[in-house]
């Protein structure tokens, strides 16, 4: 029988949101299959989160509790799963393609000699053959892919690639996954933690962003981006490679590794669209890109596009509000 | 300290892309390819750790004959030497296969540290370095937005990237590996002098059986995954979209965004 998984990450005591996404994928996989998905929950006094969980349509909730996984690491979540993948030999373990599946599940499935398919967008075959389907080059392209020889796929799950609404409501019995962590070790010697860039501007507050990606080409051209900022009293903000070249300071990324923003406007000028900077800027109630490139990933997400030169668009696009103004 | 690097050559994010005559593959003829960008901060880094502690840097690529060009100019910017898997069984290969590789290549010499990017720019797999890591042996941390080597006591501090802002600090043992992530660094950009002096330098190539690998345990063949094919995202998005001329198309954005939207 097929055996589907889906592990789940968590901290103080709330399921990461991607994990609600993954249970949703694990129950409609198993819906194609005719069988039931198990949740796996690692960590100490989890026991209110597997409660939670329970209150979902699954097989079970399998629950791991060791002080050695009070807080994740990468060593002791390895060998905890490890084993039971090994022993049991389910054909998914789904999990959300975050920072923190990204670091271990690679050393799981080298652990446990399985696929390992990173950051699916969707899972299609039903019954029959399954073949998944993952961002290549930046995604600009996608590539379909599937199992060289059957067995078990470890398979992180794009954020929103599946919707944690559409994951159905039951009454799933808790039960332990038997570990034994005596061999294990945390393989990590934390010393603290930093807030990136001091949080000197709080994106999330503004009604419009005006937001610059490298097709902006260099910090000497941002005099027309500041122009639009200024006639919408919008913030500034970027896409990572314009920090990172340092164009804008820090406080001002977008995206997975930055600030998530909701503004009522928001403007993408010369940004690709990828989704480590979509993750942070979709909720835009109405979202506008500019860029040369008609093929580019963020008129997928924008309402209103322009295919052409920032360059020229700007001046012109700040003259007609100008001109709209009076 | 003596350290490995490695860098993949991808297709240039400007580039056009088009899809390959078998649809399983973008087509390569023409393309312009350059270093992984998150590969070139962990250059840069090597290079900087390598030259505080008279150490030195050895790169590693797998791919066809044209990664050579991406050696050259790791060899230009200060690499002392470097290995070349351009074996044609090593092609195709996911994270697992592409990982196990390296790894086998790298184990053949000491080395104290090893550099490689976060995540390449074509596959995404985000894996390769983790996985050679496991294959080492190594304690390795993914996304590093920082290095400072804690020389008396043999360990690294290490700053990791975590969602939502915020940085982990780790102390982390050597040998490790760690998956640069780009940002670390503004890499440095090849004198005529590094240019020169790369022509000398060396570029060995090595093949599975140098790695003590089967050629069905490397590449497509010693793959978990099989790439089926390659395709542009069908279109959809409901966007309104203004093309031709900039002027023109801004006006009706602008008269859009007031009539339409109401957002001015
Ligand atoms: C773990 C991880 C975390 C990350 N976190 C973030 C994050 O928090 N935020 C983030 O943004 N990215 C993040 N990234 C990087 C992300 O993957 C992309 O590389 C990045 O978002 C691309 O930025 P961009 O769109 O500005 O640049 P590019 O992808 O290079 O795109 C530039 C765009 O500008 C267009 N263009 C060029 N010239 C012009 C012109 N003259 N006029 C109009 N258009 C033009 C091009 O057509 C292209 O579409 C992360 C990556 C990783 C691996
Ligand atoms: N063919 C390759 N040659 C050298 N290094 C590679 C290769 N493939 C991946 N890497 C390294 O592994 C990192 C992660 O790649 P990926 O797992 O494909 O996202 C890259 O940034 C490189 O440093």
């Amino acid at each position: 029988m097929a055996g589907i998984w889906t592990v789940l990450q968590h901290r103080d005591g709330k399921l990461h949101r991607g994990s609600w996404e993954a249970i949703a994928a694990a129950q409609s996989l198993a819906q194609e299959r005719g069988t039931k998905a198990d949740a796996i929950l690692l960590g100490q006094d989890v026991g209110a989160l597997a409660a939670e969980v329970a209150a979902c349509d699954l097989g079970s909730v399998r629950v791991a509790e060791s002080p050695l996984l009070a807080a994740y690491t990468p060593g002791g979540y390895v060998a905890a799963l490890a084993p039971a993948l090994t022993a049991e030999r389910p054909d998914f373990v789904l999990f959300p393609h975050t920072y923190q599946s990204c670091e271990y599940v690679p050393r799981l499935a080298q652990a446990c000699d399985v696929a390992l398919v990173p950051e699916a967008i969707a899972i299609d075959g039903g019954a029959g053959e399954t073949t998944f389907k993952r961002p290549i080059l930046e995604g600009k392209m996608h590539a379909r892919v599937r199992l060289r020889r059957a067995g078990t796929a470890l398979v992180t799950l794009q954020s929103g690639a599946y919707s944690a609404d559409a994951r159905v409501a039951g009454s799933a019995p808790v039960r332990p996954l038997g570990v034994d962590l005596a061999a294990a070790a945390a393989g990590r010697d934390v010393l603290g933690t930093e807030q990136i860039g001091g949080d000197t501007v709080d994106l999330s507050k503004a009604d419009v962003i005006v937001a610059v990606g490298r097709g902006l080409g260099g910090a000497d051209k941002l005099g027309a981006v500041e122009e639009l900022a200024r006639l919408l009293g919008a913030e500034i903000g970027a896409s990572r490679p314009v920090i990172d070249s340092g164009w804008l300071p820090r406080d001002r990324q977008i995206g997975s590794s930055g600030q998530t923003v909701a503004p009522k406007l928001y403007f993408a000028l010369g940004i690709s669209g990828a989704i480590q900077h979509l993750v942070g800027m979709k909720g835009a109630s109405v979202i506008v890109a500019v860029n040369k490139d008609a093929g580019a990933p963020i008129f997928k997400v924008a309402h209103f596009g322009v295919v052409g030169d920032l360059h020229e668009v700007l001046p012109a696009l700040n003259q007609a509000i100008r001109e709209l103004r009076g | 300290m003596k350290i490995a690097v490695c860098i993949k050559q991808v297709p240039d994010t400007e580039a056009r892309l088009r899809v390959g005559k078998d649809g399983r593959w973008i087509d390569e003829e023409d393309l312009p390819f350059v270093i992984n960008e998150s590969d070139e901060c962990a250059l840069e880094e090597g290079l900087r750790l390598a030259e505080k502690s008279a150490g030195e840097v050895v790169v590693f690529s797998l791919g066809p004959e044209r990664v050579k060009e991406a050696l050259r100019k790791a060899l230009a910017l200060g690499a002392s030497r470097a290995v070349h898997l351009g074996h044609p069984a090593f092609a195709g290969g996911d994270a697992l296969a592409t990982g196990r590789a390296l790894a086998a290549a790298i184990a053949r010499e000491p080395f104290d540290l090893v550099l490689t990017g976060s995540q390449s720019e074509d596959l995404g797999f985000g894996a390769t370095g983790t996985v050679l890591a496991g294959g080492l042996g190594w304690p390795h941390a993914w996304l590093v937005m920082g290095v400072e080597p804690e020389t008396d006591r043999g360990t690294l501090r290490v700053v990791r990237e975590m969602e939502s802002g915020v940085n982990e600090i780790l102390r982390l043992p050597l040998p490790a590996v760690l998956e640069v992530q780009a940002g670390l660094n503004q890499p440095r950009y090849a004198s005529l002098k590094g240019i020169m002096a790369a022509k000398k330098k060396e570029i060995v190539a090595l093949g599975p059986s140098d790695l003590g690998l089967g050629e069905d345990e490397v590449g497509a063949a010693g793959s978990a995954l099989e790439l089926l094919s390659v395709a542009f995202p069908e279109a959809g998005g409901s966007a309104q979209i203004f093309e031709g001329d900039p002027v023109a198309a801004a006006r009706a954005l602008a008269g859009k965004l007031q009539l339409e939207a109401r957002v001015l």
